[in-house]
């Protein structure tokens, strides 16, 4: 039975907490978003590390890419949805075409912030991202992960985004499992479908496959926790080796995981079945995330009754 | 370098970023013709910047944040050594690196800029970074007039401030010209210094197309420890070029083939005077 874990976020502060004690060049620069970073003990026991701007996300980016310029490894943290909407401009021009050595920590993201609404939900941010040059995309899906690309982050030396959610995650993958930024992780092989999952959905296809293994139904799982660059190699492996493919993403299903997937099997020739779970295009319902994915056919159940139809069985 | 060198480096400089302009077919004669003087000071007598020091982080900083009067700073940096000027005749050509707005791929550039509101905030991290490492460098930031109306650069200010960057001068290149007309029509700025000083800027004023006063004011600055600094220099747009000055249409219009000899021959004629 798998573990429930820490909320990614926590694991994201304390792996960023024992790197800076070692390493005096990382800074980490907050929008007024120390707390909801996880970052307090971080602030006291680092003072001389943490750059605090306010309330001001365009400041943060630019601030951050003139540390990067001036030689440090710097982790800039708010919250996802107004680090990539609002500064979005600052995200393209200073660190991504300037190509510094920024980690960008979008917390609290997709619909982490459940009722507080549309204003601080960013399913915008794969799709945004993913057409800007020289940006790597990554969504942490357990605590392995988060705590994982935290640790490659520091050598990246490039542009990096990176997004967190709040509620405590299951643990997927076992011990001795390898992360690397841009490779994907087959969590599990079956023969029936293949699903592919990024972030914190993954927990809810991997239970979904429980669930079909009752009726003798066999997925392969996959965490693309890395959006961009894609690991095209073993999704198109998979997707030329399996009777359809499932993509779940707690984003818009315009211009993320889905869209990605899609365009791959129609540029490959791959005669596949395919499936986009996502937010789609409407005004979105109210609810806690857990809720909302659940409304939006992203339940464990709900994913396995769509994986069997699918397989028309 | 003595302040008459610097007066015909001016000139000799005019010359240039109209000729690349004219040769290239591109370029915002106006602005680079309004800040030339700025750049000119900095770069060869205040500013520890050279292809030597360059790849180390241990020297001064420049950001400019007005972007789009490359030329300028295009012209300067190729005069310093940073390449040729046969890399620089490169200019708005297909793959060229010399394009209509900075970009590090040009040796001597610091940050890629164009769109406005931006160098300010990456001069304050780079100015919180000396400060972190203990060292005495400066950072400079050049920023147009017009820029102001951008939101981000209070919250630069705001940071600035904070930090007690002394260690950042920032200039104003005040014009008083924009894309579509005067600043104080399209969306007034002013009271320029008091916006600065109620953000916690010491502030200056000089006259930015002026050597002997720019030289001056820069061995004043940092005007006050623990303070960062913002020269409003005052300018023309299109300084230097009769026609041209104070012209709104010359944002960037590029001069034909009558008007960037008559420009040129103005400047030779200004250049003549000092031999």
């Amino acid at each position: 039975m798998n573990e429930i874990g820490k909320p990614n976020l926590e694991v994201f502060s304390e792996t960023l907490l024992k790197e800076a004690r070692k390493n005096k060049n990382i800074i980490v620069v907050t929008s007024d978003s120390r707390g909801s970073g996880k970052l307090v003990p971080f602030g006291k026991e680092l003072p001389n590390q943490i750059i605090e701007v306010g309330i001001a996300e365009q400041n943060l980016v630019g601030v951050s890419s003139g540390l990067a310029a001036g030689g440090k490894i710097v982790f800039g943290v708010s919250p996802a949805s107004f680090l990539t909407a609002r500064a979005l401009e600052q995200i393209k021009n200073d660190v991504a075409y300037s190509d510094l050595n920024v980690s960008l920590i979008g917390i609290s993201a997709g619909i982490s912030y459940g009722q507080l609404g549309s204003t601080h939900h960013s399913i915008h941010d794969f799709a945004t991202l993913r057409t800007i040059n020289n940006m790597t995309i990554v969504a942490p899906a357990d605590n392995f992960e988060a705590a994982e690309v935290i640790k490659q982050a520091i050598s990246y030396n490039h542009p990096l985004y990176i997004r967190y959610g709040k509620k405590p995650m299951m643990d997927i993958h076992p011990p001795g499992t390898k992360f690397k930024i841009g490779k994907s992780i087959v969590v599990k092989k079956g023969e029936d479908l293949t699903i592919v999952a990024t972030g914190e959905t993954l927990q809810r296809a991997y239970l979904a496959s429980e669930i079909l293994k009752k009726s003798n139904i066999h997925c392969s799982i996959i965490s693309m926790h890395t959006i961009k660059p894609f690991d095209k190699k073993t999704f198109i492996e998979f997707s030329q080796n399996s009777k359809a493919i499932l993509t779940v993403e707690e984003h818009s299903i315009f211009g993320g995981l889905g869209e990605c997937c899609a365009s791959l099997i129609a540029q490959n020739n791959i005669n596949v079945k395919l499936k986009i779970l996502g937010i789609p295009d409407e005004y979105m319902i109210n609810g806690s995330q857990a809720d909302v994915l659940d409304h939006y056919n992203m339940s464990p159940e709900k994913i396995a009754e769509i994986s069997k139809d699918l397989l028309n069985k | 370098m003595n302040e008459k060198n610097l007066k015909k480096k001016s000139l000799e400089y005019r010359k240039t970023i109209l000729e690349i302009i004219f040769k290239s077919g591109a370029g915002h004669t106006g602005g680079s013709l309004s800040c030339i003087d700025i750049l000119n000071v900095l770069y060869n007598s205040v500013m520890d910047i050279s292809p030597k020091n360059f790849p180390n982080l241990d020297r001064d900083h420049f950001i400019q944040s007005k972007g789009h009067s490359v030329e300028a700073l295009f012209t300067v940096l190729c005069d310093c050594g940073f390449y040729s000027k046969k890399d620089l005749n490169t200019l708005n050509q297909f793959n060229s690196h010399f394009i209509g707005h900075p970009t590090k791929k040009v040796p001597g550039i610091e940050h890629n800029t164009g769109a406005l509101g931006h160098g300010l905030s990456v001069a304050v991290g780079l100015a919180i970074c000396k400060k972190i490492d203990q060292k005495n460098n400066k950072v400079f930031s050049l920023l147009g007039d017009g820029e102001l109306s951008e939101g981000s650069v209070w919250e630069a200010c705001t940071t600035a401030s904070k930090y007690n960057l002394d260690n950042l001068i920032v200039i104003v290149d005040r014009n008083d010209l924009q894309i579509t007309g005067k600043t104080e029509d399209v969306n007034p700025i002013e009271p320029i210094d008091k916006k600065f000083k109620s953000f916690g800027f010491e502030t200056i004023s000089t006259n930015g197309n002026n050597i002997s006063d720019l030289l001056s004011v820069f061995q004043h600055v940092p005007v006050k420890e623990n303070k960062p600094t913002v020269i409003i220099a005052k300018t023309t747009k299109g300084s230097g070029v009769s026609f041209i000055e104070n012209q709104i249409d010359w944002h960037h219009k590029v001069p034909n083939k009558d008007e960037y000899e008559s420009a040129i021959s103005e400047l030779n004629e200004k250049l003549n005077s000092y031999e």
